[in-house]
C-alpha cells in the first residue's frame, strides 16, 4: 500500500504573529511546529504501515525551511519527503494551495491520501476536501478511526452528535482529527537517519496538469482586503477584595444592571 | 458569462434526520440583511429526502424562496451526493452569494462545492457585509462595489482578516453556529418552493454508510443558554464542578467549560467553549478559574456581560471581563451562590 500524507509547517500560534506589508503572513519570522491534525494523520499512516505494510510519503508545500517538518516526519518513520516550493506559489489561498498539492500528487502512486482536518494557522478545513475534488477522489473528512479492509478503508467519520461508519474504495482521501491518536515521538536514531533519507524538492515545473492562472496569490479567488491584529473590547473593572466584599461588589453591580 | 449575471443570496439550509439546524435560521437572518443591501432575495437551499415539509419553516425565518432537492440519495449526509446537489443548484440558479453553516457537514460540503464551481470560500466568518474592494480606491485599480466582505479570525484568534472574492462567483462563506442572529419568525409564512433534481448517478466517490452511531446526549446545549457558568483548569477537579452546578442552578444557567477541562476528562466536549469548541453569546458569562487563552476568548467574547473569577491577578481573562474578581474561587463561588439565593428569595 502506498500512502501520501500531506503535512504543513505552521506558526506556533502561542508565539507572536507577523505580517508582510501586503497583509499576508510573514511565515519566515515565526516559530514553527508540525500542524497537530497533520501529525495525527501521519501517525495513522505509520500505524497502517506497521499493521499492513506500506510506503509512507510525506508531502508539504511551503518555504524552503519547511524541509524541517519533512525531516521531523521522517524521524517519526515516514519513508520519503517531498517539498513543493516555488516563489510563484506564494500567497496561495485554499483553492490555489489545493490545486498545487493535487498537481504534485498527480506525479505519485497512491492508494490513500491523508491530510489533517485543518491547520491551526488558518483553521479553514478546506484544503483536504479540495485536493480530493481536484483529483476526483472520494473524501472522508473528520476521521476518528481508520481501518483497512481489502481494497477499502473503513472510517469513523465524526459529526457533532454522532459518527458514521463509512466504507470507501481506495484510492481515497481522508482528513484526520487530532483525536485520532497520540502521535509518537521522534527517536534519536530516526532523527539521525532522517538526514540520510531523500527529500525531493519540486517547483512549479513539476506540477502536473495545472494552469499558471490557478496558482499563488494571483490564482487565489479570495483576496485579503485588510488584515490586522485583533482589537478586543477593553477590560472592565477588576477588584481585589476579600470574599464577602467581592460578592457584595458583584451583587451590587447585578442590581445596578437589573439582573437581579 | 459575466459576474454581474449572478444574483441573489443563497443559504444552505442544513437538516439532519429531517430537523433543520439552527444555523440555517441564523444564516437566513444575515442573508436577508445582505439581500436587502443588494436589492435582491434570499433563497434557502434544502437538500434531503422527504423534507418538503420543512420549507415553510424556512419562510418563517426569512427565506423568500426555497429550492428543494428531495431525493432518497440525500437521506443521510454523504459528501458526494450533497456536493453534486449543491453545486448543481449553484450552476443552475447562479447566486452571487452562498452561505453555509460551519458545522461538521458544512466544513466538508463547502470546500468541496467551492472547488467544484471554482470559487473562493472564506471559513468561519464572524462579520459579513456589503462593501467595496479594494476598501479604499487605488489609482490604476478598479474599485468594485457591492462585494461581500467576509471578516474572520485566524491564528487562533490572534489576528483578524477581511476577505473578498472579487473576480469569482458565487462568493462563498461559512459561519459558525451562534454567530449570526435569526429574525423573529413570521408566523404563518408560506414558502415559495422551487423543486429541482439534478439526477444522481452513484460512482466511486459515493462512499457507503455501514453504520450510523448516535452519541447518547444528556448534556445541555450551551449555545442556547442565556447564562453560562464556565469553569477552567483552576476549578481543580471534576468533583469541584459542584460549586459551578450550584451557582448555575440558582441563576437558571448552564455549566460550560474550557478546553483544559475536557482534556482532563472533567466535562464532556459538548460543553467546551472556544476555538475548538462552541461559540457562545449568552447574556452573562461567568469565567471561573479560566485563564483566558486567546482560543477560549474567541468563543465567548461576544457575551453581553462577562464576569471573571480568578486567583491570578494577571490572568488575560481580566482583559475581556466586565467585572473581574481576584480571589479564590473555592471561597467566592459558594459565597456568591448563597448571596444570590438570599437576594432572589426576597
Amino acid at each position: 500500500m502506498k500512502i501520501v500524507v500531506c503535512i504543513k509547517q505552521v506558526p506556533d500560534t502561542k508565539g507572536g504573529v507577523k505580517f508582510n506589508p501586503d497583509g499576508t503572513l510573514d511565515r519566515a519570522a515565526m516559530l514553527t511546529i508540525m500542524n497537530p491534525d497533520d501529525k495525527a494523520g501521519l501517525e495513522a499512516a505509520l500505524r497502517l504501515k506497521e499493521q499492513y505494510g506500506a510506503e509512507v510519503t510525506v508531502l508539504t508545500m511551503g518555504l524552503p525551511k519547511a524541509d524541517e517538518v519533512l525531516r521531523e516526519a521522517m524521524a517519526m518513520g515516514a519513508d520519503r519527503g517531498i517539498l513543493v516550493t516555488d516563489r510563484v506559489l506564494g500567497g496561495a489561498d485554499t483553492w490555489a494551495t489545493s490545486t498545487t498539492i493535487a498537481g504534485a500528487i498527480r506525479n505519485l502512486e497512491y492508494d490513500l491520501i491523508i491530510t489533517g482536518r485543518q491547520a491551526i494557522d488558518g483553521d479553514t478545513a478546506q484544503v483536504g476536501p479540495q485536493i480530493a475534488e481536484h483529483l476526483k477522489l472520494p473524501v472522508i473528512s473528520y476521521a476518528q478511526d481508520i481501518k483497512v479492509e481489502g481494497d477499502s478503508v473503513i472510517v469513523q467519520r465524526q459529526y457533532e452528535d454522532r459518527y458514521h461508519e463509512l466504507k470507501a474504495k481506495m484510492p481515497c482521501l481522508i482528513t484526520a482529527l487530532s483525536e485520532l491518536n497520540e502521535p509518537r515521538y521522534m527517536t534519536p536514531g530516526g532523527i539521525f537517519d532522517s538526514y540520510d533519507k531523500e527529500v525531493t524538492v519540486w517547483g512549479r515545473a513539476d506540477l502536473k496538469d495545472v494552469d499558471d492562472s490557478d496558482l499563488g496569490l494571483k490564482g487565489s479567488p479570495t483576496k485579503i482586503a485588510k488584515a490586522s491584529d485583533k482589537v478586543r473590547k477593553g477590560a472592565g473593572e477588576k477588584v481585589v477584595l476579600d470574599t464577602d466584599e467581592s460578592v457584595a461588589y458583584l451583587i451590587g453591580k447585578f442590581k445596578e444592571k437589573h439582573i437581579i | 458569462m459575466g459576474l454581474e449575471e449572478y444574483k441573489g443570496v443563497f443559504v444552505f439550509a442544513q437538516q439532519v434526520d429531517n430537523i433543520l439546524n439552527g444555523v440555517a435560521f441564523e444564516l437566513l437572518g444575515k442573508g436577508k440583511e445582505l439581500a436587502g443591501n443588494l436589492n435582491t432575495e434570499v433563497t434557502a437551499v434544502l437538500l434531503g429526502s422527504g423534507i418538503k415539509d420543512l420549507a415553510d419553516k424556512l419562510a418563517e425565518y426569512g427565506a423568500d424562496k426555497v429550492i428543494v432537492v428531495d431525493d432518497p440519495e440525500l437521506k443521510e449526509y454523504k459528501t458526494e451526493p450533497y456536493a453534486h446537489a449543491l453545486a448543481s443548484v449553484i450552476n443552475e440558479y447562479k447566486p452571487e452569494i452562498v452561505l453555509v453553516g460551519a458545522t461538521a457537514i458544512g466544513r466538508d460540503l463547502g470546500p468541496t462545492v467551492s472547488a467544484r464551481v471554482k470559487t473562493g470560500l472564506t471559513a468561519d466568518c464572524t462579520v459579513l457585509e456589503i462593501g467595496d474592494f479594494p476598501l479604499v480606491a487605488k489609482e490604476g485599480e478598479e474599485q468594485l462595489h457591492n462585494q461581500l466582505l467576509m471578516t474572520r479570525p485566524a491564528f487562533g484568534g490572534n489576528t483578524i482578516a477581511t476577505i473578498a472574492c472579487p473576480y469569482n462567483r458565487p462568493q462563498m462563506a461559512t459561519v459558525r453556529p451562534g454567530v449570526m442572529q435569526k429574525i423573529a419568525p413570521i408566523a404563518g409564512a408560506k414558502a415559495n418552493v422551487i423543486e429541482f433534481n439534478p439526477g444522481f448517478t452513484p460512482d466511486n466517490r459515493y462512499v457507503e454508510i455501514l453504520n450510523v452511531v448516535k452519541a447518547v446526549k444528556n448534556t445541555a446545549n450551551i449555545m442556547e443558554a442565556k447564562i453560562l457558568v464556565s469553569g477552567g483548569r483552576g476549578v481543580g477537579s471534576k468533583e469541584n464542578f459542584k460549586l459551578l452546578d450550584d451557582l448555575a442552578e440558582v441563576l437558571g444557567g448552564t455549566v460550560s467549560c474550557s478546553r483544559a477541562v475536557v482534556e482532563n476528562g472533567w466535562q464532556p466536549q459538548d460543553l467546551q467553549v472556544g476555538q475548538t469548541g462552541k461559540t457562545v453569546r449568552p447574556q452573562i458569562y461567568f469565567a471561573i478559574g479560566i485563564s483566558g487563552a486567546i482560543q477560549h476568548v474567541a468563543g465567548m467574547e461576544e457575551a453581553d456581560l462577562i464576569v471573571a473569577i480568578n486567583k491570578d491577578e494577571d490572568a488575560p481573562i481580566f482583559d475581556v471581563a466586565d467585572y473581574g474578581l481576584v480571589g479564590d474561587l473555592n471561597k467566592i463561588v459558594p459565597a456568591l451562590t448563597a448571596a444570590l439565593k438570599s437576594e432572589m428569595g426576597k
